[in-house]
């Protein structure tokens, strides 16, 4: 059986199919990203993984347990980092870590767990001083103080400025270079990219793709753009030649290559032979921002 | 530590750095009892009053202020702000049940209480020689059966407003009402006969807690009249609750 494994999910509040069939499942030590647009059900999703909503059918284990009936147990091994849940204001970082710790059987060193998550000089300040970056890195020094298995990021850097992501992003990567399992609930492209050795994207309830980041752009289209702007004139044929070349655009000093495989090399050594010089030479592969659309029709709202 | 005793721990912490509440709670009786007592009328016996004075006939009406602040204005609130920002949710996904958590609050408020109407007593007792009670058996029931009826109504709010502020509008106006019947607002024997009568049975039931300290065992009827509020209201809570 695998590690995490998730099967014909379906939840609704009312008539309305938050999840509709859900299936995938997370090998140990990955990081499996879920990803889609504001209200796909990718919450509610891992909601129903953390015990925090009952299914209405399919099936859910975690490492052989059912969060309907080995809720307890399955919360000693899963840690939970939930959108927009704060602390009471008065409570200090680590107050609460030693408040949260006391629920687990097993426990993170807290003050290893403090600084690495680069709280350390806040120790002793109350939530409510916090900044956003800082509570949020509190709220994940929280889901891991029980030395869980798995952990369950939802949203974890929505709010975060630059560079407080790009450290989270650092610090999640650490998490999982120790052995956790992270399910990782996002709507930002360039985080899934980063950080997901797998994901799934949720749309309207349903996994309408699960693959690697790099397989889901080259399973929609491995075409690439080489822009450039020549040093001298040249005519259109002269790489509409090559076999890697499919069109060719011209927008003012701009030329515009679209095609395949190598292309980029193909059309430097032309160019190269004919002593032209290509100029703010850019290649663009499509984006998984490209692929999310491509896939579902829609862009992700940022 | 044991999770409860850590939750205890915290919750007490978390009072104690709550000024506001902490000297509100604790304090505001004791400060309006000394208040009046200031007035020397207040301190001399009044053939106003059926010979006692003021000051005596008064204290145990301020019982009802001690209990009411922290079980109407205090724990209400705190509940509801705790489901608003998502703390008892956040519990939920951990192996400690959220209730836990509510058990914690409950208890660092009772003894809130506790404390409070001691500080009063005390105080009274010191600083204006008011007698203590007379019947201490009478009035330790009627007392903690009271504080639990008051209880059970925080509890009530707590379980069903949906935010911090609703819980504190709502409280309030409970608050305001068992101040009324319980003769915080006017003395007892200042209101009509039917408001007094319908004060009787208004937790926290001021006249059982008067007639303890008086001396007179307190009506069994009033007593039980609590001891069903806080049992029924406690339970319908408890059915309510809502975590999130």
């Amino acid at each position: 059986m695998a590690f995490i494994e998730v099967r014909d999910l379906v939840k609704s509040y009312g008539s309305f199919r938050a999840v509709d069939g859900v299936s995938f499942t997370v090998e140990e030590g990955e990081i499996f990203g879920i990803l889609g647009p504001n209200g796909a059900g990718k919450t509610t999703t891992v909601e129903c993984i953390e015990g925090l909503r009952e299914r209405d059918s399919g099936s859910i284990s975690v490492m052989g347990l059912d969060p309907e009936k080995d809720g307890p147990e399955l919360k000693q091994i899963l840690g939970s980092q939930l959108q927009e849940s704060r602390l009471p204001d008065k409570l200090r970082v680590d107050e609460a870590l030693d408040l949260y710790g006391s629920f687990y059987r097993r426990r993170a060193d807290p003050n290893r767990l403090i600084d690495s998550l680069g709280l350390g000089a806040k120790r002793k300040t109350p939530f409510g001083k916090l900044s956003g970056g800082q509570q949020q890195r509190l709220s994940i020094a929280l889901a891991l103080v029980g030395a869980p298995r798995v952990a369950v990021l939802d949203e974890l850097t929505t709010g975060l400025d630059p560079q407080a992501r790009r450290d989270t992003w650092d610090l999640i990567e650490q998490v999982r270079d120790s052995g956790v399992t992270i399910i990782l609930v996002t709507h930002f492209m360039d985080e899934a990219e980063r950080l997901c050795d797998r994901l799934a994207i949720i749309d309207s309830g349903k996994v309408v793709a699960l693959d690697t980041p790099g397989g889901l752009t080259a399973g929609v289209s491995d075409e690439q753009r080489v822009r450039f702007r020549p040093s001298a004139p040249f005519p259109d044929a002269l790489l509409l030649e090559l076999p890697e070349v499919a069109e060719i655009a011209r927008s003012g000093p701009q030329v515009v290559v679209t095609g395949r495989g190598n292309l980029l090399q193909a059309v430097t050594s032309v160019l190269a032979r004919h002593h032209i010089v290509a100029a703010e030479l850019r290649v663009e592969q499509l984006s998984l921002d490209d692929a999310f659309v491509a896939i579902t029709g829609k862009s992700l709202e940022h | 530590m044991s999770s409860l005793a850590k939750l205890i721990q915290t919750e007490a912490r978390l009072y104690a750095r709550d000024r506001t509440s902490l000297i509100l709670g604790l304090t505001l009786p004791t400060v309006v009892l000394i208040a009046l007592g200031i007035i020397p009328e207040l301190r001399e016996s009044s053939e106003d009053f059926g010979g006692v004075r003021f000051i005596d006939y008064f204290a145990p009406s301020l019982l009802v202020v001690s209990v009411g602040v922290i079980g109407l204005t205090n724990l209400p609130v705190i509940m509801a702000t705790y489901r608003e920002r998502g703390v008892l949710r956040r519990m939920r996904t951990t192996p400690v049940h959220p209730g836990k958590l509510l058990f914690a609050q409950l208890l660092v408020n009772l003894v809130a209480a506790l404390v409070s109407a001691l500080l009063l007593m005390a105080v009274a007792r010191i600083a204006y020689d008011v007698p203590m009670p007379e019947h201490p058996l009478g009035f330790a029931i009627a007392f903690v059966l009271g504080m639990a009826a008051v209880f059970s109504l925080g509890m009530l709010v707590a379980a069903v407003a949906p935010t911090g502020r609703t819980a504190t509008g709502v409280a309030m106006v409970i608050f305001m009402l068992i101040m009324f019947f319980g003769g915080v607002y006017l003395p007892r024997f200042m209101l009509p006969e039917a408001v007094a009568t319908i004060g009787d049975y208004t937790p926290p039931g001021v006249q059982a807690l008067l007639d303890s300290w008086s001396g007179t065992a307190p009506s069994a009827v009033q007593l039980l009249v609590m001891g069903a509020t806080a049992l029924v209201v406690g339970a319908l809570s408890a059915r309510l609750f809502k975590w999130e």
